[in-house]
């Protein structure tokens, strides 16, 4: 909801508001240049003392202004001709012509009404609301990611141009929704629909009929400074009925052409002031520092405008659209989709087309949008269900347990739950199955029984329709050709072999860099933004289902490495150790957020084994800031399979590394990795008391070795994995 | 642009039985190029005494911006309702407002006088541009104002 009040003034008024912006920045400049060039008063001059310098120069004086820059200006009329300056107040004479700055005229103009009169006004003052909608929801959107308006200025993680946004918003939203208010006080002041200002007093109807007083003879003159000095004007030539007018920053008074006496006053009203005030500050007319704050802020909207359809079209992006989908509000099935890459949004498509060409009406979304309340039409509630990590809710479900949860009852209609899921991995349909659990606790009713679809299986999904069919009494064919992710040419520039000597051969893959768009610059799509320990999906020939590698480097280091490991007839790491240099293999990027070693000073515990060092390797390598460090490594003989065993040297005596421990499986005395954190016992309690953190990178055997280890070991610190895990100094990148 | 009954607007007893005796009267208000925004301009008169009449035509929409046509302002206190339905946009630099009205005959020759007030944003106010009397000799002589206005002529 407030994404959309966010998103939508944003998109349509983004012309707009990049127009007032760039003007008003424009503008703002103004203000402090007239301050900087105007001759400023003697603060204790008195406006009779000013007058007289003035009307000695120029005896057909009219008017005499002071701006609130300071710059004093006099109007005179000289044998019939106007005549008008800018005057050095010191000796009351002409310093420069009062030139009408056309150019500032120009740009105030577009900046109040794009040249188009009272239409263009209210379009500009339509779009300072905007900027007032965008402000306000922008706050909110901020305080939602970081976690309150406490952590405004919170460190920021995503892609850049998320990154830009806030980190530019949250500098600039104050000026921008300040000068929005201002805007739209004045447009309403243009329009009449605040009180209007007052005039000054009512004119005097009696005058001494006298003409020829001189300003020191006018006491009020005489006690005004010319730093409170607005405007004076002089009674009309040869019209002895007419008055002096003064203006201040008091008030408005008439005194007497003849005898100098006041006739009239009338002070400033309070309105008058808030007026005035909301004014100068929009303006920065008589504050030059506000305007070129303000102004610089302004300068933030074209970039936020630029970073914001970037977010937009990226989010746009990572959903497939579906063609003919119906409201929530109005289908008879409703299909939920809980997604970490994407890939089960591809099932959803396939099956929202089956099911309208069967006559249904259906509507997919994700399960994050899930609110039964809106389902006034539905039969039926299907939720394809994905996990991410070890049975966490992934990305487009995010929030769903607990709008289950807070539902009094469940919904009447029935419910399928379809996990998706790789059989491979330990956790396998853990949230699908955590989610069916909850719903049959909840006494939800299913139409169809918990089922699930191993590796994008179409098979899978195909039976799975079948039941489905049979339960809503139609024939329903699902027919999925999984979508292939968008894949880029990685060549391979340089490959490190190993374990050829221990029946485990290994290979270090060091592919180039693929170039990048100047927009996956801005929206770190793709290769734009990675580190080590993100995943690298490759496609095998022969295969639609990606395999995926944790990368042993990141962006910085200006390739991508991955340790690959013959698997016997395995059909992607064949493919992948039988490159040679100049060959290229399909692949995408796939982020693993879990997975990083974390910003901070606290130290690191890496536990590796085999292929399982790359993403350690790459950790160590980025480690320029010297952040302790500590590698576990278990291989199976030192001469064979010690990956990346050159680089340790050079890391340990640079800094990146701190300590090297390594087990060795093969010998007379084997020894695995876990052995190694028993040996180091004291060490390793002493680094985790001091709040380091534990990354643990391999195979499924290994991980479970590691964690019984370090259960031993925490006990006397009254620690398990499990609580450091739930504090998330405990990670795992398990395969 | 449209002949109006502008006598109407004269709150004087002179309108009333002088609407029988009414000609039209072309007025022409030629703006020279100041270097500003469009121009306000208040066409008023005043009588004999130099008390305010009734107003001819004010030009320029927004009433807030009033106070700067200072004569006017001060001969009617503001009141916008003296100006209802004789108001037009107000005048672009170099352009030039022509109006035709009906006046009473009996404004002409009897020590009434016309005004316009000036006003443009952000530059000097100007009242009593022109102040020219209300004669059948005067018609069809073009006056020069003092700041904004190049000629003003009126033709009967």
């Amino acid at each position: 909801m407030i994404r959309a009040l966010h998103r939508w003034p944003g998109l349509i008024a983004l012309a707009l508001v990049t127009v007032l912006a760039l003007s008003g920045a424009v503008l703002s400049i103004f203000p402090a240049a007239e301050r900087l060039s105007a001759p400023q008063a003697d603060p204790g001059l008195s406006v009779a003392a000013l007058a007289e310098r003035i009307q000695i120069a120029y005896p057909g004086v009219e008017q005499i202004r002071r701006a609130p820059s300071g710059r004093i200006t006099a109007y005179w009329f000289d044998a019939g001709t106007p005549g008008s300056a800018v005057i050095d107040p010191a000796t009351g004479r002409g310093v420069a012509d009062v030139d009408p700055n056309r150019f500032r005229r120009w740009m105030t103009v577009l900046h109040r009404s794009l040249f188009l009169g009272d239409g263009g006004r209210i379009a500009m003052a339509g779009g300072a609301a905007a900027m007032l909608v965008l402000a306000i929801s922008g706050v909110a959107l901020v305080a939602r990611r970081t976690g309150g308006l406490r952590f405004w200025f919170t460190r920021l993680r995503g892609p850049l141009a998320g990154r830009l946004h806030v980190e530019i918003a949250r500098v600039a939203i104050a000026g921008l929704a300040f000068s929005s208010v201002t805007a739209l006080w004045m447009t309403a002041s243009t329009f009449g629909l605040l009180p209007d200002t007052r005039g000054g007093p009512a004119f005097p109807e009696e005058v001494s009929g006298l003409t020829g007083v001189s300003p020191s003879g006018v006491a009020l003159l005489s006690e005004t400074l010319v730093p409170d000095l607005r405007e004076l004007n002089y009674p009309y030539p040869g019209d002895a009925t007419d008055v002096f007018t003064l203006q201040t920053d008091r008030g408005t008074g008439y005194f007497d052409q003849g005898t100098g006496d006041l006739l009239a006053w009338a002070d400033l009203s309070g309105w008058d002031r808030i007026s005035e005030t909301i004014y100068m500050l929009h303006t920065g007319e008589g504050a030059a520092p506000v305007a070129i704050v303000l102004g610089l802020m302004a300068l933030g909207v074209p970039a936020l405008g630029a970073t914001g359809i970037a977010i937009w079209l990226a989010g746009r992006r990572g959903r497939l659209r579906i063609r003919g989908n119906h409201p929530a509000s109005a289908a008879e099935t409703i299909v939920l989709v809980g997604s970490e890459g994407g890939s089960t949004w591809g099932f959803a498509a396939t099956l929202h087309a089956a099911l309208t060409k069967a006559g249904q009406t259906v509507h997919v979304g994700p399960m994050s949008a899930f609110d039964p309340g809106r389902y006034r039409k539905a039969a039926r509630i299907i939720l394809l269900v994905a996990t991410y990590g070890d049975g966490a809710a992934p990305a487009s479900a995010r929030g769903f347990r607990d709008r289950l949860a807070g539902l009094g009852a469940p919904p009447g209609v029935p419910l399928a739950v379809l996990g998706f899921g790789d059989r491979s991995f330990p956790a396998f349909c853990a949230y699908a199955e955590d989610v069916a659990r909850a719903a049959r606790d909840g006494g939800w009713a299913e139409c169809v029984t918990y089922d699930t679809v191993d590796r994008q299986s179409p098979q899978d999904f195909a039976r799975w329709g079948r039941s489905l069919g049979q339960a809503m009494g139609i024939e329903l064919e699902l027919s999925h050709r999984p979508v292939a992710p968008g894949t880029v040419d990685l060549t391979l520039v340089s490959r490190r072999d190993y374990g050829a000597g221990v029946q485990a051969p290994t290979a270090i893959l060091r592919f180039a860099l693929p170039t990048r768009t100047v927009w996956q610059r801005l929206t770190g799509a793709g290769f734009a933004r990675f580190v080590a320990g993100d995943l690298l999906g490759v496609l095998p020939e022969g295969s639609a289902v990606p395999r995926l590698y944790s990368l042993a480097s990141g962006r910085r280091d200006g390739f991508v490495e991955i340790v690959v490991r013959k698997q016997p007839g395995g059909l992607c790491s064949g493919q992948l150790t039988g490159l040679r240099p100049g060959d290229t293999v399909p692949a995408f990027l796939r982020r693993n957020p879990s997975f990083r070693p974390g910003r901070g000073t606290a130290p690191l515990i890496l536990i590796g084994a085999g292929t399982g060092i790359g993403p350690l390797a790459g950790m160590i390598r980025a480690n320029a800031q010297h952040r302790p460090l500590y590698l576990f490594f278990g291989m199976r003989h030192p001469d064979s399979d010690f990956l990346y065993g050159e680089d340790m040297p050079g890391w340990r005596s640079s800094g990146r590394l701190t300590r090297l421990v390594t087990a060795v499986s093969r010998g007379a005395k084997p020894l695995y990795v876990q052995d190694a954190l028993r040996a180091e016992a004291a060490e390793v309690a002493r680094l985790i008391r001091d709040g380091a953190r534990v990354m643990v990178c391999g195979g499924r055997g290994m991980a479970a070795g590691v964690a019984e280890a370090l259960t031993e070991i925490l006990r006397p610190l009254d620690l398990t994995p499990a609580s450091l895990k739930a504090e998330g100094r405990y990670v795992e990148d398990v395969y | 642009m449209k002949p109006l009954l502008a006598a109407l607007a004269l709150g004087t007893a002179l309108t009333a039985p002088a609407l029988a005796l009414a000609r039209p009267v072309t007025m022409t208000t030629t703006l020279n190029t100041y270097g500003g925004d469009g121009a306000y301009l208040a066409l008023y008169v005043t009588d004999q005494s130099g008390a305010y009449a009734g107003s001819l035509w004010m030009a320029g929409g927004k009433s807030k911006y009033y106070k700067h046509l200072s004569g006017w302002y001060r001969a009617t206190g503001g009141d916008t309702s003296q100006v209802d339905g004789i108001t037009g946009a107000s005048v672009g630099q170099g352009r030039t407002l022509e109006i035709t009205l009906d006046l009473a005959d009996a404004l002409f020759d009897a020590g009434y006088t016309l005004h316009i007030d000036a006003a443009v944003e952000d530059m000097r106010d100007s009242p009593n541009e022109i102040a020219v009397p209300l004669t059948t000799g005067n018609s069809g002589t073009p006056v020069a104002g003092r700041r904004y206005i190049s000629s003003f002529v009126y033709d009967m």
